[in-house]
């Protein structure tokens, strides 16, 4: 028999990918409702890949789409 | 009678002949104009899509500058081949897909995937120690905090671009597998693998540019 933290960590990702089955997702739900320490590092996990995103996200420069408007072709 | 027959058969054949060259230059104006709008309008769709298309590259590229070269590059490409985009489809994963053949083009290899050793066998990892050194807080959103901006794009730069290109994609672009892997030109089971080792290797280097977790 399985830990079921240990089962569950395994599903976190395909579970925030949301590619779970309904039954493998009804499962790790059940498990996470009973379970803080799964349901902190899933929460985490969660904020986690917002928060990356958020920090790696850098505005294009604005010369650089006054470039890219240049590079249209001109109509006959 | 019948030569106003005549004569208006005549005339019907005059304009018949009429009729058959006007409206095929008619119908050239036509597909010219047809084709001058659409290709007006794919260029205002493609530039409206160059905040994605840079924020993606940002990550994929070692530097802005080479993001910013290559996304020029990417769009000249784009607007001269614009007939070979079929409307309808996903035009930020067909500007992607240039950019990467053309990033490849500059010689960008593809890796071979590395051989990860002490690669983190538990996903809770980071989490854990993060909590660690949290002086007891381990309310989740306070520990994402103790990751700086730096530390995540320092971490994210350190993760082997095979690995990091899926991360990027995915998670930071939001592309489905599907279109990562159409994108990258690999099975989508790699785009899946890749992915998931990926994101391992980026929680080993936010563990150790956060807390100084050694490799």
């Amino acid at each position: 028999m399985k830990d079921p933290c240990a089962h569950c960590e395994e599903m976190m990702q395909p579970y925030l990918d949301r590619i779970l089955t309904e039954e493998e997702m009804a499962e790790a739900e059940a498990h996470l409702r009973e379970c803080e320490y799964c349901r902190k590092r899933y929460r985490f996990e969660e904020s986690l890949r917002v928060y990356v995103r958020q920090a790696v996200a850098e505005q294009m420069p604005v010369e650089l789409r006054q470039k890219l408007a240049a590079l249209r072709i001109p109509l006959d | 009678m019948s030569t106003a027959g005549t004569v208006g058969g005549v005339e019907a054949d005059t304009e018949e002949e009429l009729d058959g060259l006007e409206p095929s230059e008619g119908e050239t104006a036509q597909r010219i104009a047809g084709e001058a709008r659409d290709r007006v309008r794919f260029e205002e769709e493609a530039l409206a899509l160059a905040d994605q298309v840079y924020r993606v590259a940002r990550h994929l590229t070692g530097s802005r500058e080479e993001a910013e070269d290559l996304v020029q590059e990417t769009y000249s490409r784009a607007f001269r081949s614009w007939r070979s985009y079929q409307p309808g489809t996903n035009m930020r994963a067909w500007l992607l897909r240039i950019l990467t053949n053309l990033n490849i083009d500059r010689g960008r290899r593809s890796q071979r995937a590395p051989q990860m050793q002490a690669l983190e066998a538990n996903d809770y990892f980071l989490y854990d120690r993060l909590a660690e050194n949290s002086d007891g807080l381990s309310d989740e959103d306070r520990v994402v905090e103790r990751l700086s901006q730096d530390d995540i794009v320092t971490a994210l730069s350190a993760v082997p671009h095979d690995f990091r290109d899926v991360i990027v994609l995915v998670d930071i672009g939001d592309f489905s597998y599907q279109d990562a892997a159409q994108i990258l030109d690999i099975p989508i089971g790699t785009v899946m693998s890749r992915l998931h080792r990926g994101r391992r290797i980026l929680k080993r280097q936010l563990a150790e540019s956060a807390v100084g977790e050694e490799a």
